[in-house]
């Protein structure tokens, strides 16, 4: 077996959710290239060689990979894939941007947001909102997945793969790169977090979330949000936790003034410890929770901030 | 300027879904079933377009079972001006429905495609994508601004980052975001008005195509549950807990 795992990067760094990926593709088995397709890359490409379990560092490094097209990555992709039995991405906005598109070129199908590796062509996912985890086997000749990171651990970094160059500027002329318009953000990023707070609709407004990130930056957290949170213009969709959101499992969970809607749930249920804030004694929320406190979050999160 | 809208009956996103007796599939019977909600957001922002006068005519595409008019009608009393089922009671995956999607295109001269950017009962977020690599067009996906100006759409699309703008020649397909607009509820008399706009029922059989299953089905299962866990006093107490017992803080 071959496998062909398209990184996760920003050009300048690698994103940690690629060593997930390799962890998945490990439990494959085989021969694991990575495929860095971008511009003014080395420095991912770099970081890459260092991981351990891949073979080859494949890099596409074109001014035609700038903003990462799915049109031009996947015909990058098209003019390799025939060497692999498998092909993996995370489960990212970029990965699920690409490879469906990759999928359909190839004439095969694709399991999305893959939880557990069964074997070499069964794997798990989940579906209903998480309320059912489904068994596929692929009878496709090459299988597409792309995994969700939260269930596979991160790869090491101590190994010393080989750095090629690909050919070929595959520019399909079909899309163009505007620009990218990147939140600035101090925190940690909110898939790799190890602790991540979240707001609800019980926030309020956009304003209230200044009380969520001063305790985060008490505990190095990430902040998240429901999707009702967002709806309401409270903070931007790249917060959103959920089913529709990203998905998250840190060490500890904190849900401020959130309900605990399935479709949530779907997002952060697979946390280490989940704390729950909510004047509701009822609210869903607290089915799950390790620690629940049924309290005002006006009161508690300044309480919380004093005494961190 | 001629769009084709793309929607899929699911379950209704309050329904908990449970496995079947034999763990062999997940049982479907008598529950409630809706419009994915991503693709009310895709039949509203072609509805905008036509509005505003860039649309000409909003076609609207769903594959499924007989009762998949109802959603039709649905995009029909919202705006769309008429409708086609390719019916069928099998459950395809993505790159099968994107193959009937792409015959349709073929009959029916499309400009622009919009869809959902994923269904809530499934998840797969593909169909946009792999319909845009069949017919060799560009594509966005997450959109949450669309422009159409000569020939041309800017997107905007929601990323991990936050937010990535395109430009894309047309036709192309575009896959909506939650933050792309807010669709309408359709008033009674436009209800009433849909009722006898056009829907073609057309028999899958009709398309020749080859939708054999690329995956099987091994088995369903429900997930663990946590347990609920301890109710506290205060937030010492909780930050005690956090530090010792779980040396998470
Ligand atoms: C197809 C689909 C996909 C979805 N995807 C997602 C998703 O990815 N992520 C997601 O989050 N949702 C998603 N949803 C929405 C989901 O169903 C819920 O509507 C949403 O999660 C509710 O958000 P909330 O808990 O912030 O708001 P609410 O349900 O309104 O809950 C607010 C909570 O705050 C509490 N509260 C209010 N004031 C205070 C206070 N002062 N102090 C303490 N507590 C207070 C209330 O008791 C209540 O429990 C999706 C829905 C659908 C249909
Ligand atoms: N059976 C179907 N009939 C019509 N449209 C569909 C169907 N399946 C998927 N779609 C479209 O593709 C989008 C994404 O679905 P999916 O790729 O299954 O997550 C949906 O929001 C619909 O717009």
């Amino acid at each position: 077996m071959t496998i062909l795992i398209i990184a996760e990067h920003d050009n300048s760094s690698l994103k940690e959710i690629t060593l997930n990926t390799i962890t998945a593709a490990t439990e494959i088995g085989g021969d694991i290239d990575l495929l860095i397709a971008g511009e003014t890359c080395t420095a991912a490409a770099e970081a890459a060689a260092k991981i351990s379990g891949i073979t080859r560092v494949l890099v596409a490094d074109k001014p035609c990979y700038n903003g990462q097209l799915a049109e031009n990555v996947a015909a990058l992709i098209m003019s390799i894939a025939s060497n692999y039995t498998h092909i993996l991405a995370p489960s990212t906005a970029n990965g699920k941007n690409v490879l469906p598109r990759v999928a359909a070129k190839l004439d095969v199908s694709l399991l999305s947001d893959v939880i557990s590796v069964e074997s070499p062509d069964t794997f798990k996912r989940s579906i209903y909102a998480g309320n059912i985890i489904a068994t596929l086997q692929s009878l496709d000749p090459i299988k597409l997945l792309t995994i969700r990171g939260t269930s596979f651990s991160p790869s090491e970094q101590n190994g010393s793969a080989t750095i090629e160059a690909v050919d070929g500027a595959f520019d399909e002329a079909l899309s163009q790169f505007i620009n990218n318009d990147t939140v600035v953000n101090e925190r940690p990023e909110l898939t790799s977090a190890k602790i991540v707070i979240s707001g609800g609709r019980g926030m309020q407004n956009g304003e209230n979330f200044s009380m969520l990130e001063k305790v985060a930056d008490k505990i190095g957290a990430a902040v998240g949000a429901t999707r009702a949170a967002v709806d309401a213009g409270f903070v931007p969709n790249d917060m959103q936790v959920g089913q529709t959101g990203k998905i998250v499992a840190p060490d500890l969970y904190i849900a401020v003034g959130v309900s605990g809607a399935i479709q949530h749930l779907a997002g952060m249920k697979e946390s280490k410890v989940i704390v729950a804030i909510n004047k509701d004694p009822e609210a869903p929320i607290f089915q799950v929770a390790d620690y629940g406190i049924v309290s005002d979050l006006f009161d508690t999160l300044p309480e919380l901030e004093n005494a961190l | 300027m001629k769009i084709l809208i793309m929607v899929k009956r699911v379950t209704d996103p309050n329904v908990t879904i449970r496995p079947n007796t034999d763990s062999s599939n997940v049982d479907l019977t008598n529950v409630k079933m809706a419009m994915n909600p991503f693709c009310e957001i895709a039949t509203e922002e072609a509805v905008r377009l036509k509005e505003a006068g860039i649309a000409s005519e909003i076609i609207v595409l769903s594959i499924g079972d007989k009762q998949s008019q109802d959603q039709i009608r649905t995009s029909l009393a919202m705006g769309a001006d008429r409708g086609i089922l390719i019916e069928t009671d099998a459950t395809l995956e993505p790159l099968n429905i994107a193959k009937l999607a792409a015959k349709v295109i073929e009959e029916e001269e499309i400009d622009l495609v919009l869809l959902g950017k994923q269904s809530s009962d499934k998840d797969n977020n593909q169909t946009g994508q792999m319909l845009a690599a069949i017919k060799d067009w560009g594509q966005a996906t997450f959109a949450s601004k669309l422009d159409i100006n000569n020939e041309k759409a800017t997107v905007t699309r929601e990323v991990d980052t936050g937010l990535q703008t395109i430009e894309l020649t047309l036709p192309a397909v575009v896959t909506c975001d939650l933050r792309l607009n807010t669709p309408r509820f359709a008033s009674l008399p436009n209800i009433m008005k849909a009722k006898r706009k056009p829907l073609v029922v057309k028999p899958i059989e009709e398309f020749g195509l080859d939708l054999t299953p690329r995956f099987k089905m091994l088995n369903v299962e429900s997930p663990q549950v946590r347990e609920a866990g301890d109710i506290l006093g205060s937030v010492d107490e909780l930050l005690e807990k956090l530090k010792t017992t779980e040396g998470v803080l």
